[in-house]
């Protein structure tokens, strides 16, 4: 075990490209699994690239999220958020979600899977109207999360343009500057408020109405509480997926074979969602750090009290000790234990409804676009760029 | 009539949300649950801590009919 403090090398190692994972996070895995690293922002930090210790970072106690509130905390970006449930750990993280957790339920989710395909088939049907070439994104990729989102939480779908303005903010490193950010930050919020007014005036049957009552007649949450909640979900609810239907129609298209392989086995979808969630590196980089609330031996070293921990969930499900040939995609992987949507309190409260809107959309899009391929040079695909999420800016797409 | 409490600890991700919501009828150690008493008294809260598991990683059966009651299929 050493409890030296070696120089730290600056994260993230490289610039993004694509969606490959750096071969720096195999090394590590191999020869320095807990190292130090440097962020553009805030303290020197811990970085675990192992599965065995990043799930131990995300779920065991002795981590905490909410002590990073008040620190200097390592990110990639300006600010560092102070509130929501990402600051909390249990039971106050506990208290919140429970409130919202039954919404998300396998069961619950399910039920809204008719209306999410519906939704899909009239977007596939503008599609055809329109004619290749198209982009994925703005056409199919951000509206089906969009909707679902709108209509379970209760926001009106005609307000997308502003917000989708403005939850760039929460997403952003370098993309905005840092006073668009707290701009942005405060129309979100400043927004949301005010829907919050309109709902309490005239409630209605949906997850926004529930809060407010959770917190008018049962005192369960903060009015801040509430508003930051709110706005988390309309964020956390459309963002992710919107970036991952993209990425993973881009991963197929580049991996012909196993595209083929899903088009003759459509019932097997799901299983090809669940190793696409494996595959992509989603985060730029590993964020959000937790902080040792006691001296922790994690991968052979000594993480002191009061020091920070970031885990990467990338070089988790890369990990040869865990996968079969972790580098390459394989839709068939037998036993997917993949943490793409994290581990521990703070797995993606949302993670099913991801699965189910992702396995909506990639069904349909096979089923619907025979021969469907790039609608542009693969170099010509432009790439978000300053954000804490990879994927295509725009993804132009042809089909037969 | 008593009611039967499973965690599968293969699908745990140990969110703690069983242990927030029922409290004294999980416990959840190196970051997976387990029910504290596999045989439970009828108690909603159990069926909640059921239904609200991420990941579905919890059963609770009738014991004397053997029928699922949480989570509802």
């Amino acid at each position: 075990m050493t409890t030296t403090d070696p120089t730290p090398r600056t994260y993230p190692f490289n610039a993004p490209d694509r969606l490959r994972l750096d071969p720096f996070y195999a090394e590590l895995r191999r020869q320095e699994p807990v190292s130090r690293v440097r962020l553009p922002y805030g303290e020197d930090a811990w970085l675990a690239t192992r599965y065995s210790d990043v799930r131990t970072v995300f779920a065991d106690p002795r981590f905490s999220r909410a002590a990073a509130v008040g620190r200097d905390e390592p990110r990639a970006r300006p600010t560092a958020q102070q509130t929501g449930i990402l600051t909390m750990d249990p039971p106050e993280h506990t208290r919140l979600r429970k409130l919202v957790a039954k919404a998300f339920t396998a069961r619950r989710v399910e039920q809204l899977r008719p209306r999410a395909q519906r939704i899909a088939d009239d977007l596939v049907r503008g599609m055809h109207r329109k004619g290749p070439p198209l982009d994925l994104v703005e056409e199919f990729a951000l509206p089906l999360p969009i909707t679902v989102i709108c209509e379970l939480l209760g926001v009106p779908y005609s307000d997308r343009k502003d917000f989708r303005v403005w939850s760039d903010a929460f997403l952003s490193t370098s993309k905005l500057s840092a006073q668009q950010v707290e701009d942005y930050i405060t129309q979100m919020r400043g927004y949301m408020a005010g829907l919050i007014e309109q709902r309490r005036a005239q409630p209605a049957e949906d997850l926004l109405s529930g809060l407010i009552q959770a917190r008018d007649e049962q005192d369960k949450l903060s009015e801040t509480e509430l508003v930051d909640l709110a706005v988390g979900l309309l964020v956390a609810g459309h963002e992710t997926t919107a970036t991952q239907i993209p990425n993973f129609v881009y991963v197929l298209l580049t991996h012909p074979s196993e595209l083929e392989w899903l088009r003759n086995n459509p019932d097997r979808v799901p299983d090809a969602v669940e190793e696409l969630m494996r595959f992509v590196p989603l985060g730029v980089n590993a964020a959000f750090p937790r902080y040792a609330l006691e001296d922790v031996e994690l991968g052979g070293v000594l993480i002191r009290a009061g020091e920070p921990v970031l885990a990467s969930l990338a070089s988790a499900n890369r990990d040869e000790s865990v996968f079969d040939d972790p580098e390459e995609l394989n839709l068939t992987r037998e036993s997917n234990s993949h943490i793409g949507f994290g581990h521990g309190p703070h797995h993606c409260l949302g993670a099913q409804l991801a699965r189910m809107e992702l396995q909506v959309a990639l069904g349909t899009l096979l089923r619907e676009f025979p021969g469907l391929r790039l609608g542009a040079d693969e170099q010509d695909v432009v790439w978000k760029s300053g954000m804490l999420v990879r994927g295509p800016q725009h993804l132009p797409l042809a089909w037969d | 009539m008593s009611w039967l409490v499973e965690v599968d600890g293969q699908t745990c991700i140990g969110s703690g949300m069983c242990s927030a919501i029922a409290e004294g009828y999980f416990a959840v150690e190196e970051g997976v649950s387990r029910p504290l008493h596999s045989d439970v008294e009828p108690n909603d809260e159990v069926v909640d801590a059921a239904e609200s598991c991420p990941v579905e990683a919890i059963a609770v059966w009738e014991r004397s009919s053997g029928r699922k009651l949480a989570p509802e299929e």
